[in-house]
């Protein structure tokens, strides 16, 4: 296990490098001077200046590089070209919010997910196998802006039960929290749970046709106990490496989403800091995100080895 | 007698064995969601070339007599928050959307298919080196590689494109390296390569028909992706910028107005769901006819 640990932990290490080159090189695309972007529609020549020596601009690209990943080393992603404000600040602020939403999101799509997995591939062929697989390609096929600007449209303006838009911390005022936050949750995850339900459904299929699932039964056991305990605990793995995938859409939906209900995290600070050019604060976003995201993967990988015993030894 | 013979005879009769695209397409006609599919995309491709004839009115011209009309008789789908006919922007940004899916992924392709033959054909230091890279591409969630791609290009359609062809890439990478590690080892490429053809002409003329299917079942299911993808950076701001029109940005629109003018928030979506799930279908049909592991 320990070995497991520190290989993959250590195979982490190249990949964030070169995300680091990647992110570094996104710079590179700026047409023209990037200190006079960076300054912003002022081009103030003080501030231009100042940006220069401060990115350091007039030195070589790995000399720039190399400051630059030292920095982000250091905790120091740069200053927001727009309030001053360190970049890491910036994210730190944002990140509960996104953090809370995407927790939610997931929650919701297992709990959608899964079932409808599981009821899809016993009752294969059947009326509920169909239902299931058109809630599927519904979520695979439905952008999320578009279901939260519908859900927006029914549930705040039809029958003004929930709020449009906005945010409370849950420490303020937990109850208006989750009712702000329980529509864009599900917005975010309907897609995931759709894309849940397929894993589900042909990790079980798999299952329920193994030879120790046909000896549950012949054991008598009640199908209830032969679905759930025998077959779902080992579909379980499957699902967990492949749902893992699905990380990614739950980081880049959190934007759209975030944009529609005005929540106010990580999603809409990269989309502000696009619109206001403080390109530093994007970099910075895509980062923490990428290593966010690889981290993920890797509690997914551990979680993979937990559920699977024969890994183990 | 003559029945007994009648088998006999058919059976000698020379029989034209199918070819593989042949039997894929008997498969898939088999499949009616997967054709239903084919035709909606169908339906969309001359929506988008023959706009000019089909929209009724132009679909950048404001009229500020017919601000947020409700869909009838004059605009079947409304007007917008400026009067124009939503019915015609909707039919022109069919145009943005399937020009995004398509644009997009030829660049996927472009970029994935020869650094993914490349990776898995020379294998060693090649490989190792791209399939590096691919895996930090790949660390970047896909949406937002491609609006940090496009904020750095500037927003515009052509731009939108390039980010998501680049952001989508990598996956095509990696399914043409491990399409090539499958097939670099079977006797027909050994046997090429035992005449004396050149690697060159061993991936192209060998290895790339061969690896072909899934590339074609990928590249389908990544329009879906991709059409989301375009509209998602033009709901943002990052993709066609206005006047022209566009879903993703007539969606952008139509949340400001969804208490007064909702008619506005509806076609848009319609559309984009109804190509993507046509996209979707046609590519779950395609895997199921072209993939051998499905048979």
């Amino acid at each position: 296990m320990f070995a497991f640990l520190v290989r993959r932990i250590a195979s982490l290490f190249p990949t964030l490098v070169l995300v680091s080159m990647l992110i570094f090189g996104l710079q590179q695309l700026l047409p023209g001077d990037p200190a006079k972007i960076l300054a912003g529609e002022d081009q103030d020549p003080q501030v231009v200046a100042y940006l220069r020596t401060k990115l350091h601009l007039d030195q070589p690209l790995p000399m720039r590089y190399a400051y630059w990943v030292g920095g982000v080393v250091r905790g120091d992603l740069g200053e927001s070209t727009r309030n001053q404000e360190p970049v890491l600040k910036l994210i730190a602020q944002k990140l509960p919010v996104t953090a809370e939403l995407a927790l939610l999101a997931m929650t919701i799509a297992l709990l959608i997910g899964i079932p409808a997995g599981i009821v899809s591939a016993v009752g294969r062929g059947g009326a509920w196998d169909y239902l299931a697989n058109g809630f599927a390609l519904w979520g695979l096929s439905t952008p999320n802006f578009w279901l939260g600007i519908l859900m927006i449209m029914l549930f705040s303006v039809q029958l003004g039960w929930l709020p449009a838009s906005g945010y409370v911390s849950p420490f303020e005022d937990l109850g208006e929290n989750l009712r702000s936050m329980i529509m864009p949750a599900f917005v975010l995850g309907n897609a995931i749970a759709a894309v849940l339900m397929r894993h589900t459904r042909s990790a079980m299929l798999q299952v329920l046709s193994a030879d120790y699932v046909r000896t549950a039964r012949a054991k008598g056991l009640d199908e209830r106990t032969v679905v759930i305990k025998h077959a779902l605990r080992n579909a379980l793995t499957p699902i967990i490496t492949l749902g893992a995938l699905e990380l990614g859409t739950l980081l880049s939906g959190a934007v759209l989403t975030e944009q529609v209900f005005t929540i106010p995290g990580f999603g809409k600070l990269i989309v502000d800091s696009v619109f206001n050019r403080d390109y530093l604060v994007v970099q910075g976003v895509v980062l923490v995100t990428a290593t966010a995201y690889m981290t993920l993967n890797l509690l997914a990988d551990l979680a993979y080895f937990l559920v699977n015993p024969r890994l183990r030894y | 007698m003559s029945a007994i013979l009648a088998p006999t005879a058919v059976a000698a009769a020379p029989i034209r064995e199918a070819g593989p695209w042949q039997r894929a397409w008997r498969r898939l006609r088999r499949r009616r969601a997967a054709l239903l599919g084919l035709v909606v995309v169908l339906l969309f491709i001359l929506l988008a070339v023959f706009a000019p004839w089909i929209a009724p009115q132009d679909p950048i011209a404001a009229s500020w007599a017919a601000i947020r009309k409700a869909p009838g008789p004059d605009h079947w789908f409304g007007t917008d928050d400026i009067g124009r006919d939503v019915f015609s922007r909707v039919i022109w940004g069919t145009r943005a959307s399937l020009l995004a899916g398509v644009i997009s992924v030829s660049i996927s392709l472009l970029i994935g298919v020869p650094l993914g033959m490349a990776a898995g054909f020379l294998g060693g230091g090649v490989d190792a080196v791209i399939s590096r890279v691919t895996d930090a591409f790949l660390a970047c969630p896909f949406l937002i590689l491609a609006i940090a791609l496009a904020a750095f290009l500037g927003p515009s359609l052509t731009n939108a494109m390039i980010a998501i062809g680049v952001s989508a890439a990598p996956v095509f990478v990696r399914l043409s390296r491990g399409q090539v590690l499958s097939v670099k080892v079977e006797d027909y490429v050994e046997a090429a390569r035992a005449v004396g053809n050149s690697p060159l002409r061993i991936a192209l003329r060998h290895i790339l028909p061969n690896i072909t299917a899934p590339l074609i079942v990928q590249a389908t299911l990544a329009i879906a992706a991709a059409v989301i993808a375009e509209a998602s950076l033009s709901f943002l701001g990052l993709g066609q910028q206005p006047p022209a029109p566009s879903w993703g940005s007539m969606l952008n629109t139509a949340k400001n107005y969804v208490d007064n003018a909702p008619w506005m928030a509806i076609s848009p979506g319609v559309s984009i769901f109804l190509l993507v799930l046509s996209f979707n279908l046609l590519g779950d049909g395609l895997r199921d006819a072209m993939d051998p592991r499905q048979r």
